[in-house]
């Protein structure tokens, strides 16, 4: 059981170096990955404004 | 509802209570109860994440929402990928780095002990509010429609939640969450399709008609601070409430950290990212049809009907009655303007199609005016009336012209939204109480197990209290709304915190403190005070960037006041 009050890096803390790649087929970084999520949270917005537009 | 769907209902209840309390009942590490051993996979994290967020409430008094006001909720929702991305790329790295079991851990690294037992402390008050809320609100509405009595529905819907969420700790939770979403969304796709077979008229006619009484307004550039919903609303209040929300309160730290590496934990918070928005526009869009469908098929002046019989039995003069007859006529004059319009402009004559368009938005207006007149009349024979009648629509709408089977499967699937975000929040409170004030205060060194016991009858506690509130709760807002509220008053101080802990390295724990306090104090009295001052009636929204602001410029100055006598903590994890 660690103290409450353990130092900040853990003696059990995941290794990071195995997570820098996202392992995914299309989106290899983290950045491509946020990108392709901006992408799509845009598409959304400029859907729902096709919608509000067209029946306004 | 008949037998069918009695089975269907507490059949699928019970299974999956007991799944979760099955998988789980030989754990004994305080690692494992608290975060799952670390095991859960990214698409098991999204659905959690997802699934924890959406309550009964979402399920219940979203259609309702998309019936009364259509489609502009769906910007409340506009912040949160870039919310999402923000905490998959900052805190979510800190928060494993520093292998915490609470977010509020990392506030105790990074200033000092009472602004770690602050920041929890706000999560417990705001968190315990809205535990109480998740399971009042889908109690009271089903209670109603079913026939059911209040106290005993919560009572049992409580009681199933906290036996198998203090058996099982966060593995049961994020385990049994994954089935209760899978009967959740079977419900409301099949009420969807159902619905639009039912619908007497096109897809096409039926978007012209929601469109033409302004249903389907989903994104508006308006600038007017009294309107609740707009874009600019979503983007920088959406934006703090989300950040606080699923960087900041332990409900939902504690879904993704018990993911089995940073990269599960991250494209888990993805998977939402993506979905939510396509997801909450579906749901409000069920309400947008169900509002269509009642434009063919007459609905009650009052969804609640066990109130307007309660009320029409109580009702000297007869108002009620005479007000029913007037919102029938008025009905069956605005569908056969309806049916003009369509025809209208089938035949292609625009001119003859606003006519009859403008005429049914009259014919409208009338039938709301009467409808609100019901209501006031209600309540000023009953004040203690419920007046928000938005939250009743969609379960009149099931029980009314759904299928046998499908009824029970849509109230299994309303039970299981309920148990599924009050598990995740009665295991984070129980989480944050052992961990935050019993080990950190009372208890330093003991073992696993007793930490273990210790969660598990904190769990137990903060289940009852939940329940005492939900006995005695009564809320006047829209219960989707009153939980965004709760969150928009605690939350930005909370986010203030950690986004200082982040980012500003130069203030330390008692300016931090001493300005998280003030800015706390600040939107309460913003909160209380726009009852009574009409100038400070805002979107609630705004409360989420008030306070993160007041927060941080707060502490910035009181920083600045104490100069070196508080000093910084001298390396923040974060650098």
């Amino acid at each position: 059981m660690r103290s409450p009050e353990a130092s900040p890096v853990s003696v059990n803390t995941p290794p990071e170096n195995r997570d820098e790649l996202t392992s995914l087929p299309w989106l290899r970084t983290w950045r491509g990955v946020y990108l392709f999520v901006f992408g799509c949270f845009v598409l959304w917005v400029l859907l729902l404004l096709a919608l509000t537009m067209s029946y306004s | 509802m008949n037998l069918l769907d009695f089975v269907v209902l507490i059949g699928s209840m019970v299974a999956i209570a007991a799944y979760g309390a099955w998988h789980t009942r030989r754990h004994r590490s305080l690692n494992h109860y608290l975060r799952g051993d670390e095991t859960v996979g990214w698409l098991t994290i999204g659905i959690s994440v997802a699934a924890t967020q959406a309550s009964a409430i979402t399920f219940i008094s979203t259609p309702g929402q998309g019936y009364e006001s259509g489609l502009d909720f769906v910007q409340n929702y506009f912040g949160m990928p870039l919310a999402l991305i923000l905490i998959a790329a900052v805190f979510l790295p800190i928060y494993r780095r520093l292998n915490v079991y609470t977010a509020y851990e990392y506030l105790g690294h990074r200033f000092d002990a009472r602004t770690r037992l602050l920041g929890a402390a706000l999560f417990l008050v705001s968190r315990g509010l809205a535990a109480g809320i998740t399971i009042y609100a889908p109690a009271i509405i089903l209670s109603t429609v079913l026939g059911w009595r209040l106290d005993l529905t919560i009572i049992l819907s409580g009681l199933l939640v906290i036996i198998y969420t203090v058996a099982g700790g966060s593995r049961a939770v994020t385990l049994t969450q994954k089935w209760q979403m899978a009967v959740i969304f079977g419900g409301m796709v099949a009420a969807f399709v159902i619905l639009l077979l039912k619908l007497p008229t096109s897809l096409g006619d039926a978007f012209t008609v929601a469109g033409g009484f302004q249903k389907l307004d989903a994104v508006s550039f308006s600038v007017d601070l009294h309107r609740r919903y707009t874009f600019w609303t979503g983007m920088l209040g959406g934006f703090f409430l989300s950040l606080s929300y699923f960087g900041t309160d332990q409900s939902q730290v504690q879904r993704y950290l018990s993911g089995s590496s940073l990269r599960e934990s991250r494209l888990g918070l993805m998977f939402n990212a993506v979905l939510k928005i396509p997801m909450q526009f579906f749901i409000l869009l069920l309400g947008v049809m169900v509002f269509v469908f009642y434009q063919f098929e007459q609905p009650p002046i009052f969804f609640n009907q066990s109130a307007w019989h309660e009320a029409v039995r109580h009702d000297p003069g007869d108002k009620l009655q005479a007000l029913q007859q007037e919102f029938a006529a008025a009905y069956a004059q605005k569908e056969q303007l309806i049916h003009q319009w369509l025809e209208a402009k089938h035949a292609g004559d625009g001119k003859a199609e606003a006519v009859a368009r403008t005429q049914a938005l009259a014919a409208l207006d009338h039938s709301d005016t009467v409808q609100a007149e019901a209501r006031s009349v209600m309540q000023k024979d009953d004040p203690g009336v419920q007046s928000n009648d938005a939250d009743y629509v969609f379960v009149t709408f099931i029980l009314g012209h759904l299928p046998h089977g499908l009824i029970g499967l849509l109230m299994a699937a309303f039970f299981a939204a309920a148990l599924q975000s009050k598990a995740a929040e009665l295991n984070a409170l129980g989480s944050v109480t052992t961990v935050d004030f019993y080990r950190h205060l009372l208890k330093r060194e003991a073992s696993d197990a007793h930490y273990v016991a210790a969660t598990k009858w904190f769990t137990l506690f903060w289940g009852l209290v939940a329940l005492a509130f939900a006995l005695f709760a009564n809320l006047v807002e829209n219960l989707i709304q009153a939980v965004n509220i709760v969150g928009s008053v605690f939350y930005p101080i909370v986010l203030a915190l950690f986004l200082v802990a982040f980012f500003i390295k130069r203030i330390g724990g008692t300016a931090m403190f001493w300005g998280a306090l003030s800015s706390q104090v600040l939107v309460l009295a913003l909160y209380f005070l726009h009852y009574r001052v009409p100038k400070l009636d805002f979107s609630y929204l705004w409360y989420n960037f008030i306070g993160c602001a007041a927060c941080v410029l707060l502490s910035l100055m009181i920083q600045a006041a104490l100069g070196a006598t508080d000093k910084p903590a001298p390396a923040s994890p974060a650098s």
